[in-house]
């Protein structure tokens, strides 16, 4: 802008160039005024535009500068004084405005320039994420790989299609030229040829194990370059003029037995595969360390792989070797069964078969008691009736072998004559042993119970057996049978350290020694002696029979009653001494022998009356004792009636036979013990019978503890009166 | 009458008495044992139960009356004898009604020991009374030349 405030003096001015100046400065001040008028068009349009306040600054200075060559246009003709003011100050506004806007330029340009560089900045940087942003895709497509390839490996537990898939992914996802894998040959000193990706029946090429080139690859968990000069990576003719890049890896071939429980197996005497991968000849690709890292996963997964796949085929062996030998089990248990079972069979008719004959000599011996006998007769026919009734029971236990080795059989215990079971042994063993010129006696200590209770049928077995052993392996000479009760001292046996008998109040051991003078034992066979069927082989014996059982029976009965047998002997020909001990009840209840044999056949049920059977009731029920009375007459019985237990103690004498006792009277039971006390001695005294309307235990155990030979329920019916007296005589007691 | 027609009556009277549960089978042992040797011998028993138990509830009554206090041992004693009694000729009602009779003596309770009181004398009434009927039937059938058919009975 020319100074043009100067007032120009009159001279006739150069039209034209006055003129241009005129025009020009109109254009001048329309574009300065056009200007702002842009900037805030394109700035409203824009949305970011940090300086406002420039702009409008700027916008305020092209104004004035518009304004001031605009007011410039006047001055060229004879204006007035006004003008020339409104120029000035348009002038000084406009200078005003310039320089504040010089002045704010200056610190707003450098903002501009570092916007600018920014921006550069920034696209740099873009195009530098794009790039990584390019890799990490690749990276992840091939971590997507790796997976799938995995995937694939751990989908089958063939090992022949773990290692195909293992290749063909690898070959796809790191697109490789050849991929083979090197297996250890059986002998483990070559490698040979197993898979390859492109040829497709790999000829069996092998390979010395231990090449140094081998031994790097194997001695290092890493996949290791090598060249691809070396044996194992020259698997196809040569492509292109430079061959790509190898890589080998191992690939442990894991065992069962390689694993340790807690720690990943230590690689130490392991076999490898070996995983050779080449990268397409004449590319100048290189092996990147992810995809080195990629391939060892794979071998690491592809061991496991294999593993797994190794472990399968190992449980499928075993399960089918497991199935076999439950077959065979099978098939050997039903033997098993058949044979038990035929066994069975034959026991059940054998038994039948024994039996039958058994029962036909005890019907007809029993027969044969109740006819006409002289005494010998008599006391012949007793004899085989108990030796026979003794024999059925042998075969009865015999046959149930099978029933005492479970240990279910169980004793038939009740009281009975000690002195007589002995006596009766002896003189069933008498004949035979005298038939032989034995002599055999039997010394019963003087501090034997006369009674006592326990199984007497199987102590008498027990016993039968031990001295018929004793007869039968002695040709001369006498057997000597003692029974006394044993001392504690002497129940230990040294010969049974685990027998520990311990005598107590209601029970004593009774022990047994039947010494022959026969051929004695060999110190050998004793270990068989209780065995079952063995018998001993020596030459005296072999001929005397017998099934081999009876001791091993015997031993079976004595354990069941507490006790122990054994026998002594000093050596062959110096004889033996058999000596067992059992645990028996002390009892004071005098009962007679309750072997079916002999003696009681007689007693029948047909008996109907008791003809002058003393009997005494006492109840202090009037209508009862009626009926009672009533009851006892009918049946033939000469009755005393008593009503309280003064008049029963006072009038009650051995002429008794039965005394009835209402027990729930209120002394009732105390007349019971005073009945014991008063009459002890044990064969006349009179049997007592409590009567009762109680049937609970209470009552039965009150009963038992007094001491009464029976218990019958009011109120009682003729027939229940009948037979309560006549078991009552027979065996002196109510079972 | 004549004897026949007595003779049924009398066992059609006695079945009755079994089938009602007057008496049990306790009654037909009794019948059992008369015989030639001892002919009144069901009689005898059947009397002397009627005395007995008359005293026997005499007492009880006198027992529980008692204004100060029951004494039911005394109580249970008597009852106990009753049911021994009533057992003992299969007078089977009032051995029952006894039971009971216990069982609230028992438990110490005088209501229910009055009710069951109530309750004995009540079946003892009535088991006199049939009993009664029964033998003097059984006169009347003596008396014109029959005898007893105990045989007829039949359930024995």
């Amino acid at each position: 802008m020319e100074s043009c405030n100067c007032i120009e003096p009159q001279l006739p001015p150069d039209e034209l160039l006055s003129k241009y100046q005129y025009i020009s400065d109109f254009f001048i001040a329309l574009a300065y005024f056009s200007i702002p008028l842009e900037l805030i068009y394109f700035v409203k349009k824009s949305a970011v535009f940090p300086y406002r306040w420039v702009l409008v600054q700027f916008g305020a200075f092209i104004v004035l500068c518009g304004a001031t060559h605009l007011i410039n246009l006047w001055t060229f003709t004879i204006h007035s004084r006004t003008v020339a003011i409104v120029m000035t100050t348009a002038k000084i506004l406009t200078a005003v405005v310039s320089c504040a806007t010089a002045l704010m330029l200056v610190h707003i340009i450098p903002d501009l320039l570092s916007v600018k560089t920014r921006e550069l900045f920034l696209k740099n940087k873009a195009a530098e994420l794009d790039r990584e942003m390019g890799l990490i895709r690749t990276q992840e497509e091939t971590g997507r790989h790796v997976r799938m390839l995995t995937h694939e490996i751990r989908s089958t537990l063939d090992r022949h299609t773990i290692l195909k898939t293992t290749l063909v992914e690898l070959g796809r996802t790191l697109s490789l030229e050849e991929c083979a894998l090197w297996m250890p040959t059986r002998t483990g000193l070559e490698l040979q040829l197993a898979y390859t990706l492109r040829q497709q029946n790999p000829v069996g090429y092998t390979v010395p194990i231990h090449l140094p080139v081998i031994n790097q690859v194997f001695s290092s968990n890493r996949a290791v370059k090598i060249s691809p000069n070396s044996p194992v990576a020259r698997l196809r003719p040569l492509a292109g003029k430079y061959p790509g890049e190898v890589v080998a890896v191992r690939v442990p071939l894991l065992h069962l037995s390689n694993f340790q429980i807690n720690d990943w197996p230590e690689l130490s005497t392991k076999r490898y595969a070996l995983m050779v991968l080449m990268l397409p000849s004449d590319s100048a690709r290189q092996w990147h360390t992810y995809e080195l890292e990629l391939v060892e996963v794979v071998a690491d997964q592809v061991a496991v792989a294999l593993s797994h796949a190794a472990i399968l085929e190992e449980s499928m062996r075993a399960r089918d070797l497991l199935m076999e030998q439950n077959v065979a089990l099978d098939l050997a248990r039903r033997e098993a069964e058949t044979a038990i079972r035929a066994r069975n069979d034959f026991l059940a008719v054998m038994n039948h078969e024994m039996r039958t004959p058994m029962h036909a000599i005890i019907a007809l011996s029993s027969l044969l008691q109740e006819t006409e006998l002289t005494p010998e007769q008599r006391l012949m026919v007793e004899t085989i009736l108990k030796s026979s009734n003794l024999l059925a029971t042998l075969i009865n236990d015999v046959l149930d072998l099978s029933r005492l080795e479970d240990g279910s059989l169980q004793l038939d215990l009740g009281s009975f004559n000690l002195h007589s079971a002995f006596r009766e042994v002896i003189n069933l063993i008498r004949p035979i042993a005298s038939v032989k010129k034995l002599v055999v006696t039997l010394h019963l200590a003087p501090d034997l119970p006369e009674y006592a209770s326990g199984d007497e049928k199987r102590l008498m077995q027990t016993l039968l057996n031990v001295v018929g052993n004793a007869v039968k392996f002695s040709k001369e000479g006498s057997i000597s049978i003692t029974a006394f009760v044993a001392k504690a001292e002497s129940l230990r046996d040294p010969r049974a350290p685990d027998f520990f008998p311990v005598p107590s109040d209601n029970h004593f051991f009774l022990r047994v020694q039947v010494k022959d003078t026969g051929s004695g034992i060999n110190p050998q066979d004793y270990p068989k002696l209780f065995t079952k069927f063995a018998q001993s082989q020596s030459l005296p014996t072999k001929n005397s029979g017998g099934s081999g059982l009876g001791l091993a029976i015997c031993k079976r009965f004595v354990n069941l009653m507490d006790g122990h047998i054994w026998l002594e002997s000093e050596g062959l020909g110096k004889g033996c001494t058999a000596i067992f001990m059992v645990k028996l009840g002390v009892t004071e209840c005098c009962t007679e022998s309750k072997l079916p044999a002999a003696t009681n056949a007689s007693m029948n049920h047909a008996q109907t009356a008791f003809p002058g059977l003393k009997v005494m009731v006492m109840d202090d029920n009037g209508v009862s004792r009626m009926v009672t009375k009533g009851l006892l007459v009918h049946l033939g019985c000469n009755v005393t009636t008593v009503s309280s237990g003064d008049e029963c103690l006072r009038l009650i004498s051995q002429d008794h036979h039965v005394v009835f006792i209402d027990v729930c009277m209120y002394d009732g039971y105390e007349v019971a013990l005073r009945v014991h006390e008063k009459l002890t001695k044990r064969h006349e005294r009179p049997l007592t019978v409590a009567l009762t309307a109680n049937s609970d235990k209470a009552t039965k155990d009150h009963c038992r503890r007094v001491g009464v030979n029976g218990v019958v329920l009011k109120p009682v019916s003729v027939d229940k009166m009948r037979s309560v007296l006549s078991d009552l005589l027979e065996h002196r007691n109510l079972v | 009458m004549d004897v026949i027609q007595m003779q049924r009556t009398w066992v059609e009277y006695t079945k009755s008495l079994y089938r009602e549960g007057f008496l049990d089978s306790q009654f037909a042992q009794l019948q059992l044992l008369q015989d030639e040797s001892n002919p009144d011998f069901v009689v005898e028993v059947v009397s002397l139960f009627f005395e007995d138990s008359e005293r026997l509830l005499n007492d009880l009554t006198k027992v529980i009356d008692q204004q100060q206090g029951v004494d039911f041992k005394k109580v249970d004693a008597h009852v106990h004898q009753l049911k021994g009694s009533s057992s003992s000729i299969g007078a089977q009602r009032v051995k029952n009604a006894c039971v009971a009779f216990r069982s609230f003596c028992d438990e110490q309770n005088i209501e229910g020991s009055l009710r069951c009181l109530h309750q004995v004398k009540q079946e003892y009434y009535l088991v006199k009374n049939k009993l009664e009927n029964l033998f003097s039937l059984e006169q009347k059938i003596v008396a014109a030349g029959g005898s007893v058919p105990v045989d007829e009975l039949g359930f024995l």
